[in-house]
Order: C-alpha cells, then sequence, then structure tokens
C-alpha cells in the first residue's frame, strides 16, 4: 500500500509542489493550511509522514510538531519541516520541538524525494 | 519512482504562485496600514512577516532571484521587529510601506517576466540595510539562500571510518529510525556492524521508548567523512558520535566479531494512548477551484432556463385541472432562484481586496502633487462577484485619482479656504437592494457648474434655451470628449477622461453619478450588479429576430411621433427630444435583418449611451418584456461579433444575443450606414477637469 | 423541443460488417451535400443531429448559419455547401448537423444527409487534383474510392482556417450589400 504523507504548508503554491512530486513518486498525499487543518486531518486518517512550513497563520509549524508528539496517534511518525531559513536557528526550534529532520526550500523533486526514503521507513 | 512521461508542470505552479502573490501582497498592503495606523498589535506583525516570508519561499522554488534577494532583506528587518530588536518608527513603518509597493512592482516584473533595472528600489534596500544594521544584537541576514547543499564527493581511495553512535531516547521520539541511517551509511560504502547492548537493563525494567543500543560501524568507503556526517545530519543533537578515519582498511579488526549484527530491529515503538487526541476543529473554509464554481454556475443557469421554460408552459394549463402541477412549478421556480441566489454568493469576494490597493494609488499621486492627502476607507467587507471585482480596479483608481488630481487642493489653499491641510478621499461599499454601491468622496473644491455648463454649451453638447438642472450638469462630466480642463495632465489617468470611467463601469452592467458642492467636494457614486453571470435585460424584437438590451444601458425607450423625426441631409435621422436632436440607428439596417418595422414612428426608439456619440435612440420592432437573462460566452466556439456582448438562452431554448449598445451605432457606420457624423469626435479629447481651478 | 441526437454507431452498419478495424485504417463518417459525397475523420465528430432553427449572427459571412443552443452551450452552425461555394443550403426538418471538435472550439456543420462510417487504408487516400484554389482554401484532404462512389476527404483545420478568413474578408461587403 502506498505510504500516505500529509503535506502541511499556507501557500498553496507550496502545497502544490510539494504533493504533485509526492504523488508522481507514487505517495499518497493529503495536505493542510495551517497546523489546525493538520491536526484535523490527522484525526481523521493513519498517516505515515508529515512535511510541514513553519511560519503559518492560526497554528505554525513548531506548534503542530510539538502537538503531534504529545498526542497518541501520531507521536511516533516522522515529521519533516520545510524551511527557507538558512541560519539554523528554525531548524534547531523545529528539532527540539520534535522534528525528524529538514529540507530547505528551496529544493528539487529529487532531494526531497530522497529525504522521505532517508526518514520514512 | 519518479516517471519520466508526466512532465512537471511548472507553469502551473507558476501561474498558482502569482494568484497567491496577489493575495499576499493584498493582506500585507493591509496590515501594513494597519500598522502605519498604530493599530494592530502582535499579530499584525506576523501576518505582515509571514506574507513576505511565503512570497519570497515561492520565489526560491521559481528562482526569481531579485525577488528572492529583496524579499530576503524585507523578511530580515520584519524578523527583526517581531523579536523587538527594531522599533516600529514612524520612518521604519514608511519604510515598509515603500518596500511593500517595491515588492508588488518585483512580483509584477517577475510574473510579466521583465527585468527591472539594476538599481530598482536600491535607496529601499540600502534604507532597510541600514536600519538592520543599526539595530544593535539584530542579527545580519544571512547573505544568501543556501539552497541545495549538494554533497561534493571528491574523488578519493577507499577509506576505513569507525563510526560508534549512541542514541539518545529523544532521537526515538522525533521518529528518527536508526535503522534508516544504517542503510543510508550502507550505500556509501561497505559496512560492518557491531551492536553495544551492555545499557539494556533487565527486561521488567525496560522502557519500551527509551533507546538501550548502541553502535560500532566500520565503514570502507570511497566518500568523503562529510558524507557521513550527512547520513547523521538530523540526528547529531540527539546522539553520542564518533567518526575516526583509521588508517588502513586492513585495521578493520572488529569486522569479524560484528558479521553477524547486520540487521538490527527497529527500535521505535508507538505506545498506544487512545485518550490524548486533539480535539478536531471544524475548518471555517475550503478552497475550491474556480472552474468548478464556474460549472456549478453554469449548471445552474440550465436549471434556471428549464424553469422558466416550465413556468411559461405551466402558465397554458388550466389552474383548476392541474392545480398540483402549478404548485410544482412555484416551488420549482422558488428554489430555483435561491439556488441560483446562493451559488452565486460562493463566487462573492470581499471588495477588500481592490480597496486595499487605494491607499497607495493615494499616496503615490499625492507624493507626486505635493498635496496631504489620507484616505479612509469603509464596507471594506461587503461581497461582490469576483469577475466584477477584477475590473473593479481600473475604474475605482481613475477615480481615486481625479478626486486628487482634481478634487483636493494644495495644502495652502486648503488652509486659505478654512479648510484643514491635509485632505481626505472617502471610499465605501455598501449593498443596497440587490446591487453594491461604492462611493468615493472628496472634501476637495467641488465642482464648478457654471464653468461645467459654459464649456458644455460651447462643445453643443447642451442646446442654447436649454437649462438643465444642478444635477444634470454635474453628470455632463461624464460625456465624451468632454473636458473644462486648462491644461493637459497626465495624472488621472493617462489621458482618459470619466466617459471611460463611466464606460468601464457600464460594461460591468453598472451606472455611475455625481454629486457636487462647490467648494465643499463631491461625491461618485457607482451602483453595480452583484454579479456578471446574470444580467437584467429588455428583450426587444426586430424582424424575427430578438435580442437581449442590458437595463442599465437604457436610458428611456418610446415611441416617437412623426413630426419628431427630422431627416438631416446626409445624416440620416434625428430624432427631436426635449430640446435635443440625437442621432437614430436603425438596428434592423446595422444587422441587416428583414421584414423589420422601419418606421420608428411603428416601432420602439430605445435612448442609449453610445460610445463616440453621446446618447443616440436605437430603433427596435417592438419590446417584448423585461427577464433576467444567465449570460454565455459567443467567443467559446465563435469569434467576437461587433456590437454583440454575448448570448443568452431564453425559456423557449432559442438562443438570443446581448446588444453592446455602446457599440451598435459604429456597425451601422461600417455597413455603409451614414447618419450623422458626431462633431464632438472631431474635438480633441482631453483629460477630465471636472474641477475648475 | 430539440430531436434527439442519433448515437453515431447506429449509422450505416452496413458497411461496418466484415471490417476489420485495423491499426492501418482511420475511419470517416460520410455525409452528403447534393450528389457529393464527402467524409470528416470519425476522431473529430461529436454527435449527430437533426437540424433545428438558428439564432442569426448579425453580419456574418453567408455560411454562418447562425447559433443554437446545445445543452446551455452556444455553438455556431456552418453550412459547408455555403462554404464550398455551391449556394446556400434551404434546410429541412430532413437536414443533419454534424457537431464536431474544431481546436477547442465545438461547431456544427449542416449537410444534407450522413450516409456511412468507412474505414479506409491511408494508403488508399489519393491526392486532390490540383485546382488552382489559394493556398488557405485547401480544405480538402483528398480522395478515397469506396464501392465505386468516390469520397472526398474535408481537412476540419482547413475549412476553419479558411472560415477565419472568409469572415474577415468578406464581412463588411456583405453587409453593405444587404444594408443598401
Amino acid at each position: 500500500m502506498a505510504k500516505r504523507i500529509l503535506a502541511v504548508d499556507d501557500s498553496k503554491t507550496m502545497r502544490d509542489m510539494v504533493s504533485f512530486t509526492l504523488r508522481k513518486a507514487g505517495f499518497d498525499v493529503a495536505e493542510a493550511e495551517d497546523g489546525k487543518a493538520a491536526l484535523n486531518v490527522l484525526g481523521g486518517g493513519k498517516f505515515d509522514l508529515i512535511i510541514t512550513d513553519l511560519n503559518m497563520p492560526n497554528m505554525d509549524g513548531i506548534s503542530l510538531i510539538k502537538n503531534v508528539r504529545a498526542g497518541s496517534s501520531h507521536r511516533a511518525v516522522p515529521i519533516l519541516i520545510l524551511t527557507t531559513e538558512s541560519d539554523g536557528t528554525k531548524k534547531a526550534d523545529g528539532k527540539a520541538a520534535g522534528a525528524t529532520g529538514w529540507l530547505v526550500k528551496p529544493f528539487s523533486p529529487d532531494k526531497l524525494i530522497e529525504l522521505i526514503q532517508r526518514v520514512c521507513p | 519512482m519518479m516517471s519520466e512521461s508526466e512532465a512537471y508542470p511548472l507553469e502551473q505552479f507558476r501561474k498558482t504562485y502569482f494568484e497567491e502573490c496577489a493575495e499576499l501582497l493584498d493582506v500585507l498592503q493591509a496590515n501594513l496600514e494597519l500598522l502605519a495606523a498604530g493599530a494592530g498589535g502582535e499579530e499584525t506583525l506576523h501576518a505582515i512577516f509571514r506574507a513576505v516570508h511565503s512570497i519570497k519561499g515561492g520565489a526560491g522554488a521559481f528562482g526569481f532571484s531579485s525577488l528572492v534577494a529583496f524579499s530576503h532583506v524585507l523578511e530580515g528587518l520584519l524578523d527583526a521587529m517581531r523579536e523587538q530588536k527594531v522599533d516600529a518608527t514612524p520612518d521604519v513603518k514608511q519604510l515598509l510601506l515603500r518596500a511593500s509597493d517595491a515588492l508588488a512592482d518585483i512580483v509584477n516584473a517577475a510574473r510579466s517576466e521583465r527585468v527591472l533595472p539594476a538599481e530598482f528600489a536600491s535607496d529601499i534596500l540600502t534604507g532597510m540595510e541600514e536600519v538592520l544594521a543599526g539595530a544593535s544584537g539584530a542579527t545580519a541576514p544571512a547573505s544568501a539562500m543556501s539552497g541545495l547543499e549538494s554533497a561534493n564527493v571528491a574523488v578519493q581511495g577507499e577509506r576505513s571510518y569507525r563510526i560508534v553512535f549512541t542514541p539518545h531516547t529523544e532521537m526515538l521520539q522525533k521518529a528518527n529510525e536508526p535503522l534508516l541511517l544504517f542503510r543510508q551509511l550502507r550505500k556509501l560504502g561497505g559496512l560492518t556492524v557491531d551492536a553495544n547492548t551492555s545499557r539494556l537493563p533487565a527486561f521488567e525494567a525496560l522502557e519500551p521508548e527509551a533507546a538501550y543500543l548502541g553502535w560500532t560501524f566500520v565503514l570502507e568507503t570511497g566518500a568523503p567523512e562529510s558524507a557521513i556526517h550527512e547520513v547523521f545530519e538530523f540526528v547529531e543533537d540527539d546522539c553520542d558520535l564518533s567518526i575516526v578515519l583509521l588508517h588502513e582498511a586492513a585495521e578493520a579488526v572488529s569486522a569479524a566479531t560484528a558479521a553477524s549484527a547486520t540487521e538490527v530491529a527497529p527500535t521505535a515503538v508507538a505506545a498506544a494512548e487512545p485518550s490524548a487526541t486533539v480535539a478536531p476543529t471544524p475548518s471555517q473554509s475550503i478552497r475550491v477551484d474556480v472552474d468548478k464554481v464556474d460549472r456549478l454556475v453554469n449548471l445552474v443557469g440550465e436549471l434556471v432556463i428549464t424553469q422558466a421554460m416550465l413556468t411559461e408552459q405551466g402558465s397554458l394549463l388550466p389552474v383548476d385541472q392541474y392545480p398540483a402541477m402549478i404548485q410544482g412549478i412555484e416551488a420549482l421556480a422558488q428554489s430555483a432562484r435561491e439556488l441560483q441566489e446562493s451559488v452565486m454568493a460562493i463566487r462573492a469576494q470581499p471588495v477588500k481586496s481592490v480597496f486595499a490597493r487605494m491607499p497607495r494609488v493615494v499616496r503615490d499621486l499625492a507624493a507626486t502633487l505635493g498635496k496631504e492627502v489620507k484616505i479612509v476607507t469603509s464596507g471594506e467587507m461587503t461581497e461582490i462577484d469576483k469577475t466584477v471585482i477584477e475590473q473593479l480596479n481600473d475604474p475605482l483608481t481613475h477615480m481615486i485619482r481625479n478626486a486628487l488630481d482634481h478634487g483636493i487642493e494644495s495644502p495652502d489653499d486648503r488652509v486659505a479656504a478654512g479648510k484643514p491641510r491635509q485632505g481626505t478621499i472617502h471610499l465605501s461599499a455598501a449593498q443596497r437592494s440587490g446591487r453594491i454601491v461604492i462611493e468615493v468622496s472628496d472634501d476637495g473644491r467641488g465642482l464648478n457648474r457654471e464653468k461645467v455648463l459654459a464649456k458644455a454649451r460651447d462643445r453643443g453638447l447642451v442646446a442654447a434655451g436649454v437649462n438643465p438642472t444642478e444635477e444634470e450638469i454635474d453628470n455632463l462630466i461624464f460625456l465624451p470628449a468632454f473636458s473644462t480642463a486648462d491644461v493637459v495632465s497626465n495624472i488621472s489617468g493617462r489621458g482618459v477622461g470619466m466617459d471611460v470611467v463611466k464606460r468601464n463601469v457600464q460594461a460591468l452592467g453598472g451606472r455611475i453619478s455625481v454629486q457636487s458642492r462647490f467648494g465643499a467636494g463631491s461625491r461618485f457614486t457607482m451602483s453595480l450588479p452583484l454579479t456578471l453571470a446574470v444580467v437584467d435585460g429588455m428583450v426587444v424584437s426586430v424582424g424575427k429576430e430578438t435580442f437581449i438590451v442590458p437595463l442599465t444601458a437604457i436610458i428611456e425607450s418610446l415611441r416617437p411621433q412623426p413630426s419628431d423625426i427630422n431627416p438631416v441631409v446626409g445624416r440620416g435621422d434625428v430624432l427631436a427630444l426635449r430640446g435635443e436632436y440625437l442621432p437614430l440607428t436603425y438596428l434592423h439596417r446595422s444587422f441587416a435583418i428583414g421584414s423589420a418595422v422601419t418606421d420608428p414612428c411603428q416601432g420602439i426608439v430605445i435612448i442609449v449611451q453610445s460610445e463616440g456619440a453621446g446618447r443616440i435612440g436605437v430603433v427596435v420592432d417592438e419590446l417584448l418584456g423585461q427577464q433576467q437573462v444567465v449570460v454565455k460566452s459567443l467567443e467559446a466556439n465563435y469569434d467576437a461579433v461587433d456590437g454583440i456582448s454575448g448570448a443568452t438562452i431564453l425559456g423557449n431554448g432559442r438562443v438570443a444575443l446581448i446588444l453592446d449598445v455602446a457599440r451598435v451605432r459604429e456597425i451601422g457606420e461600417k455597413s455603409g450606414v451614414r447618419t450623422i457624423t458626431p462633431k464632438e469626435k472631431t474635438i480633441e479629447v482631453r483629460e477630465d477637469m471636472t474641477h475648475a481651478a | 423541443m430539440q430531436p434527439e441526437s442519433q448515437p453515431i454507431g447506429t449509422l450505416g452498419q452496413g458497411n461496418l460488417d466484415g471490417v476489420s478495424v485495423g491499426e492501418h485504417t482511420q475511419q470517416f463518417i460520410t455525409f452528403t451535400l447534393g450528389n457529393e459525397e464527402y467524409g470528416i475523420d470519425i476522431m473529430v465528430v461529436r454527435e449527430i443531429k437533426g437540424w433545428t432553427e438558428t439564432t442569426m449572427i448579425p453580419n456574418a459571412p453567408a455560411h454562418v448559419r447562425g447559433v443554437i443552443n446545445l445543452r446551455g452551450v452556444i455553438v455556431p452552425i456552418f453550412d459547408l455547401r455555403a462554404r464550398f461555394g455551391v449556394g446556400l443550403t434551404v434546410p429541412t426538418s430532413m437536414h443533419v448537423v454534424i457537431i464536431v471538435a474544431a481546436g477547442s472550439r465545438t461547431v456544427g456543420l449542416l449537410v444534407d444527409t450522413v450516409s456511412d462510417i468507412i474505414s479506409v487504408d491511408p494508403k488508399a487516400i489519393r491526392p486532390v487534383p490540383e485546382m488552382g484554389l489559394p493556398s488557405e482554401d485547401q480544405y480538402l484532404d483528398g480522395l478515397v474510392a469506396i464501392e465505386e462512389r468516390m469520397v472526398t476527404l474535408v481537412s476540419l483545420a482547413g475549412l476553419f482556417g479558411m472560415a477565419t478568413e472568409a469572415k474577415r474578408s468578406f464581412a463588411p461587403d456583405m453587409a453593405t450589400t444587404k444594408a443598401a
């Protein structure tokens, strides 16, 4: 069965690009436009991986990660953060909150797939 | 696996990106206005930051380097403000507003694939960098996007490394799976593994989520040490890790002992804790493709047409014999109407997105003219059809520019007139009886009626001996070629007058009027339909053909007396109407329709505003009644037809064409049916200058 | 009410029997204009319906017979006889409109009758003899002989490239004539 991935980003462009790349690579993809929507989606199904942006309205990526790690249904699921920050502090914040790994935007489709293979069994 | 056949639809993503940019720029603008006005709290700043951040993120993906560079610096400044390293002083706010304007320009340039000059907005960039540099402790923005850090694999011989790796419990809690790390390592070269079980407690003391194991690897690889570090990139902070280069491959002694432990079972164990899930909150909105909504609108349009046909047929039935049928048809009509309204409401959007662009217009122009003007908006949340919103920008911009250019006086003049130095432009929207009403008012000098009327008489727009009412005088400024300005200015709108605004508004099925008090200001009122998909039309017949004339275009309709019609040699017929002479256009001639009424006194004359010749009379056979019609495109399967703005389907299933009355006269002329060459056409069209100096 | 559309499959069954629709054959729907038989690529044909009254388009060339309502879509109808320059069709309820997809547009072709579906080996298509037509009038794709009949294959692309041309160049003259 295809792995299910939840892509969380407030930018539709980013969601489209991530989803397209993942679907083409054979994954099942659901989308959410912020942390709250993501928790909602997670409540309704089982996912194998979460890819999330950090800066989002309503609930940002850091809070989303904390929530997921504190909950039970997806606490052991790998979470990748997408970040445009290159200074490392956001990566560190995300990591401290419980992210599994990160990907710096902009990224190539190949890089995204490679990264998923690195963190998702 | 990536399939080769399906191309990456970059164009489509680009399109989405720019649509999103437009929304983000609106958000940015609106929140900056709040910030500038001293309103809005922390969330305002966050929203501003996020907008810039999102624009930058997408820009990177498409390689818009100047957009990335600019938004990066702006983002840095905003971040410093969020962390209170930079204060929102008036200067900084002003800088942000200018930066936001420049950002919009850079986005537009990227969209239209224009290259901006290298020095574009460099003063703003420098300004932002200076503010950042001045902020003590503010971290300078990282100079460049780190982008894709590709592992540079230097060519080198095989080397052996000993890697000692001991995960902390946190590593497992972050879903980093040791097994996957081993697989990564194995991709680099020959790998042997030795598991260290010394920390493993007795079974009864075992914590299911804790990490007890450690591993020692020997890796023989041609890859550089950095490639090994990259494997552990995500877990470096959550484990003990040492990587040691062994001098010779032969020193990999431990290989033999570890031969049996190359595969390790996954250690992350998900515990079952069913009660702790976060309560799902219902989502407030969904994003729907406009195409889907359009399809829905079309289908409902069909339904309404079918329903109209049924109603027509039903009215022929004797009520006493088919009471249930007739009741059913009435109920259907009611539901169809409600359904149509609900579907139209889906396309409705607040006018905020257009209103939000106006402060910039005011700011730019006020600076150019040396005037002091503030803009106050209200009713931004009033909703109107998306298609209308898109076409509202131009007329609105023009009206605002006009108010600023001709309405608001210079600060000194204002003070002399006993007004505050700063002029005010009010922009408001409200919904009134099924239409949306947008008003632009200013507290400037108002219209000088004497001058307007004198000019109109001079131009022959008002006949001698006719005394128009004040309201009629004010509305003369919408006539084509009307101009009271003594100089042509290029400010209000690149050489177009209020007639163009009126035409734009009429094209949207709207009306526009002006009220003014000399010395106290002017108010322009636009009334627009809530949607473009449905038009209130007058059904008219010409010969065997049926046409729809939009009601908004009709000034009045009448059946003239023979004495009202005067042929003018070489110029066709004119209709005398309350002292004015209006040229007549015969629709049956313009459209070459046979067996139509040729005598206007036997038919009907519809008075409309034409594009180039002021008011004209259009001669048709008969008015068949008013009807709401669903507008359909003729151009989808055919070409644009001069004089026709679209098509619709009548209750009987037949197609009827919708007239573009502003253009029918030009067709008459093209078809060789010359009537009057309007003398206004020969007058140079000047800038509107409705406000006397 | 408009007559029901006729499914393509029920047309001219006779010729379909025993014809192997192989990889190398191309299928055409044939129709008549007077005594002439023409063929059009079956792949572009969407449906076939009876003639219904149209709504005239002002100042359009003579071969544009107006527009109809095809399930809520406005579709122009072209009179192929007029298009081919052999006079206007006087349509009756027996006349037929072939709805085709011309590029992204849907248009109707008014013809006399629809007769058959034929399968043609592309190798059997002979070129149209040189008739000295200007290049934009190249709307005939070729000739093919079917059971002693001669079928002329029509190029939709050629037809509509030309339709646009013709309208641009003829429209004003015609309007003047009629108005005079």
